[in-house]
């Protein structure tokens, strides 16, 4: 069974159907990745998913149990946890403080001093920078913030969405080899991604969003190699 | 000497003007918006202390059942109202909490009748200091705003409610994605925000013990003037603002020739800060995010 399935999701802005009917599946231990154009709808399914805004129809399905119509707050205790769309850090509360929030839903605080000394490990220069407030770091320090205070909560399932969005080259390639740790040590990523030659490089399997519908669908090897979607997303 | 009097007695009042601005700041920064009823929560603490001093005599008992009470009614009011407006427009919430604050006058007017009613709390008397007398409640209204503000403050920086409270005034979002419950925290947020209410209440009656349905509109408008001052959404800004306001106003009050004009200069105070400053002393500029 699937870690996560989502099954004829639709979504509406108004008389405007964004997500006309879009299925697809998240294997445990896999990295799967939504590529698509600007406006295709990729980002409108991480919300949708997570309950940020209402759905039209269709069911959500984490690891056997409907989260269709779950508040956004519960879903973190069962083991969701997104990086949003341009961060979101917590730009007036210190680098610390934005992690702790990560792990807002856990209680042992022994447990939580030890996962964020792992994400401090892992960027020494959040640490560094621990008691000054998010909002003075870089865009990339963000990022990693932001992906940090994501895995504060010892998720399943985490959603990536645009992570390497206005980043500098050198933080792409940070954000995506910590993509693959993360992945390597059990955490299930969902990705949405418009960097998709990178995307698809790391990914198990990968879906093509075109205008709200899901347009192709294979591992992220198949699509890398297949003509029509080089032609359209990865520039020939 | 008498400018310490007059300096104690602004840092009283600015300690009341506080305590309700963070009321109208706290709820501001959390639900984003304007709860204009809020000053009419003072107002029905200050009856629920009145109709209890009446019962039972005791001061402490009638503050701590006037804290229960407005606390309770503080939530229901966000339940009932303004719950079922999450995502509406502005201004629709702003005309919903207008028709609250009516709503509470009238009910008062309809259970305590239009006039003014005296509640008789105990002479504190009056207290040498530093060469002058400052009478009992000046003194215990301080200690009461000073006690009541650093415990907000501990409250807010040093526990993970707190944190949370100000994750959900910077981006309500993505303190969802963080598992945090924004509904019981805008809740939270009205509890303190009314329990405020109702000590500043106290405080009021103390200084002049007589109430009517419109006990809350001036202190409430005061205080509001004051977080805008201090830059509404910020809670050190409300403080600020709030002892800022009192001062001010005490020390107009004490020269003959602009006493009447008080309010007057208050409210222009705010209009200047406002050109100047448009977002208050320590109100941030919010950075539109992409």
């Amino acid at each position: 069974m699937a870690l996560l399935e989502v099954n004829n999701l639709k979504v509406s802005y108004g008389l405007i159907q964004a997500i006309k009917d879009v299925s697809f599946s998240v294997e445990e231990g896999q990295i799967v990745t939504l590529i698509g154009a600007n406006g295709a709808g990729k980002t409108t399914i991480m919300h949708a998913v997570c309950g940020l805004i209402p759905k039209r129809g269709g069911k959500v399905i984490f690891d056997g149990r409907d989260i269709t119509n779950t508040a956004p707050h519960k879903l973190v205790p069962m083991g969701i946890a997104q990086v949003p769309e341009g961060r979101r850090i917590f730009q007036e509360l210190t680098v610390e403080e934005n992690l702790r929030l990560g792990a807002f839903t856990r209680s042992d605080s022994r447990e939580i001093a030890e996962t964020l000394e792992k994400m401090y490990q892992r960027f020494p220069i959040l640490k560094q920078r621990s008691k000054q407030v998010a909002g003075t770091l870089s865009g990339g320090e963000q990022q990693m913030l932001a992906m940090s205070r994501a895995l504060m909560s010892h998720p399943r399932l985490l959603l990536l969405d645009e992570p390497s969005m206005g980043l500098s080259p050198l933080y792409v390639s940070t954000v995506f080899d910590m993509i693959r740790q993360v992945n390597e040590e059990g955490t299930t990523v969902l990705l949405v991604e418009q960097n998709a030659r990178k995307a698809l490089a790391i990914a198990d399997r990968a879906y093509v969003l075109e205008i709200g519908n899901i347009a192709a669908s294979g591992t992220g090897a198949e699509l890398l190699n297949d003509d029509s979607i080089r032609r359209a997303y990865l520039g020939g | 000497m008498e400018m310490i009097s007059t300096f104690l007695n602004g840092l009283s009042l600015g300690g009341v003007y506080a305590m309700i601005a963070l009321g109208y700041t706290m709820v501001y920064g959390i639900a984003k918006m304007l709860n204009f009823a809020h000053g009419d929560i003072i107002m029905v603490g200050g009856y629920t202390i009145l109709v209890f001093m009446n019962a039972a005599g005791n001061p402490i008992l009638a503050t701590a059942l006037a804290v229960v009470f407005c606390v309770a009614l503080g939530a229901a009011v966000e339940r009932l109202a303004y719950k079922p407006l999450r995502g509406a427009s502005p201004l629709a919430v702003l005309i919903t909490a207008i028709g609250v604050s009516y709503l509470l006058q009238s009910l008062a007017q309809i259970l305590f009748g239009s006039a003014a009613k005296m509640v008789s709390l105990p002479n504190l008397g009056a207290f040498p200091f530093a060469g002058i007398r400052v009478q009992g409640y000046t003194l215990l209204t301080l200690a009461l705003s000073v006690a009541v503000m650093a415990a907000l403050t501990a409250f807010i920086k040093f526990t993970k409610v707190g944190k949370a409270m100000l994750a959900v005034s910077e981006d309500r979002g993505a303190a969802q994605l963080m598992g945090i419950n924004v509904n019981a925290i805008i809740t939270l947020t009205f509890v303190i925000g009314s329990a405020l209410a109702a000590i500043a209440g106290l405080c009021i009656l103390m200084k002049a013990p007589s109430i009517s349905s419109t006990f809350g509109s001036m202190p409430g408008i005061k205080a509001f003037t004051a977080a805008v001052i201090g830059g509404i959404g910020s809670i050190p800004g409300a403080m600020l603002g709030g002892i800022l306001l009192g001062v001010v106003e005490s020390f107009c009050n004490k020269v003959s020739a602009i006493a009447p004009y008080t309010d007057a200069i208050e409210f222009g105070i705010l209009i200047v800060i406002l050109l100047i400053r448009p977002t208050g002393f320590l109100g941030k500029k919010r950075r539109e995010k992409v």
